[in-house]
């Protein structure tokens, strides 16, 4: 199947703004970061089609993936 | 009366500040006290004229009778106060158990080689009363906790977040709720940050931070230089002006995410969440 991603801040380093990418049926929010070697600790919010995710939510066809780091500092 | 001595000594509707300080003299005012009397009276002190076509001189008035708590006085809440005691608000808190270190001098406005190892708020207070001597501030050097929220926050209009750790802003965020204070969050890492708004009774911050409750994030692999702090401080003071005065478009239920690397700024909507799996 095939989806969208859009990545944001930090995450597009060495990787890509937006994109749509081809998956295997059923893939998980994780496992799309795991393949864009995203480590899961740094994952903030997850957005499923503009809506809010977690990174078990399993994707499908068409599915619009946006993902942001966790930022802290201050 | 006080009218009529600024009547008698104003240039227009300006009072120049030897004027204040005659008034202060004479009526034996507080510089804030002065501030206020002046501003009353409907005259401007002369030090806001480049503010009053965008802010009015009713809207100064409401800037200097707000309070603003300024949680974290490092990077973010060095430029915060700063910019808020700048444009008048008349009182503000300044929370921070730290000192200033040395490697805080990269990006922190308030530190200095004559502060390093001053406490943080301390330091706040010193600056703002040559800054703007209007401004009245209540430091706290201590760190911000639930338990002390209630007493730290007593009589606050809005709570501007300065912190650098994830776990103490949830803290924040859930003793605003429930004082009904309203939030300004931000929060930096590299050439990147975020900003929103959170009122009572919204949780943005908790959807934000669902994942890691922890302390920190991608900033402790990018570090912070000068110029992000200050961008997204400055984001945070503009929400906070607009939440006391009522106007333009606030951040509530959205994130602004800051890309200084892409120069690229985006609002993301949250909206409610999804109910699969």
């Amino acid at each position: 199947m095939r989806i969208t991603v859009r990545l944001f801040l930090s995450f597009r380093a060495g990787r890509f703004h937006t994109e749509t990418i081809e998956c295997p049926a059923g893939i998980t929010v994780a496992g799309v970061a795991s393949d864009l070697a995203l480590l899961d600790d740094t994952i903030g919010l997850v957005l499923v089609n503009d809506r809010q995710a977690d990174v078990q939510h399993e994707l499908t066809d068409g599915d619009r993936l946006a993902l942001f780091p966790v930022v802290g500092g201050g | 009366m006080l009218h009529e001595f600024l009547a008698e000594r104003a240039e227009g509707d300006l009072v120049p500040w030897p004027v204040q300080a005659e008034a202060m003299r004479h009526f034996r005012l507080s510089c804030g006290e002065a501030e206020g009397g002046i501003l009353e009276a409907g005259f401007l002190p002369t030090r806001y004229r480049r503010n009053r076509r965008m802010i009015s001189v009713a809207q100064q008035l409401t800037l200097f009778r707000s309070q603003v708590a300024v949680v974290g006085c490092g990077g973010l809440g060095g430029y915060v106060l700063e910019e808020l005691a700048r444009l008048g608000v008349g009182r503000l808190v300044a929370i921070d158990p730290d000192t200033f270190e040395e490697h805080n001098l990269n990006r922190q406005l308030l530190a200095s080689q004559a502060t390093l190892g001053r406490n943080k708020s301390a330091a706040a207070a010193e600056r703002i009363a040559q800054v703007n001597p209007a401004v009245t501030v209540r430091a706290i050097q201590a760190p911000f906790t639930r338990e002390v929220a209630t007493e730290l926050l007593e009589g606050v209009d809005v709570v501007a977040d300065g912190l650098d750790r994830i776990d103490t802003r949830l803290e924040l965020a859930a003793a605003c709720g429930v004082l009904g204070i309203p939030l300004v969050h931000g929060a930096i890492a590299g050439w990147f940050g975020y900003v929103t708004t959170v009122f009572p009774g919204e949780d943005t911050l908790q959807r934000l931070y669902s994942r890691r409750p922890t302390t920190k994030g991608i900033e402790a692999d990018l570090g912070n230089p000068s110029f992000t702090p200050a961008v997204v401080a400055s984001l945070e003071v503009a929400e906070i002006v607009k939440i006391r005065l009522g106007i333009g478009t606030l951040l509530r239920g959205r994130v602004l995410c800051v890309n200084l690397l892409d120069m690229d700024m985006e609002c993301v909507a949250l909206a409610e969440a999804t109910t699969s799996t």
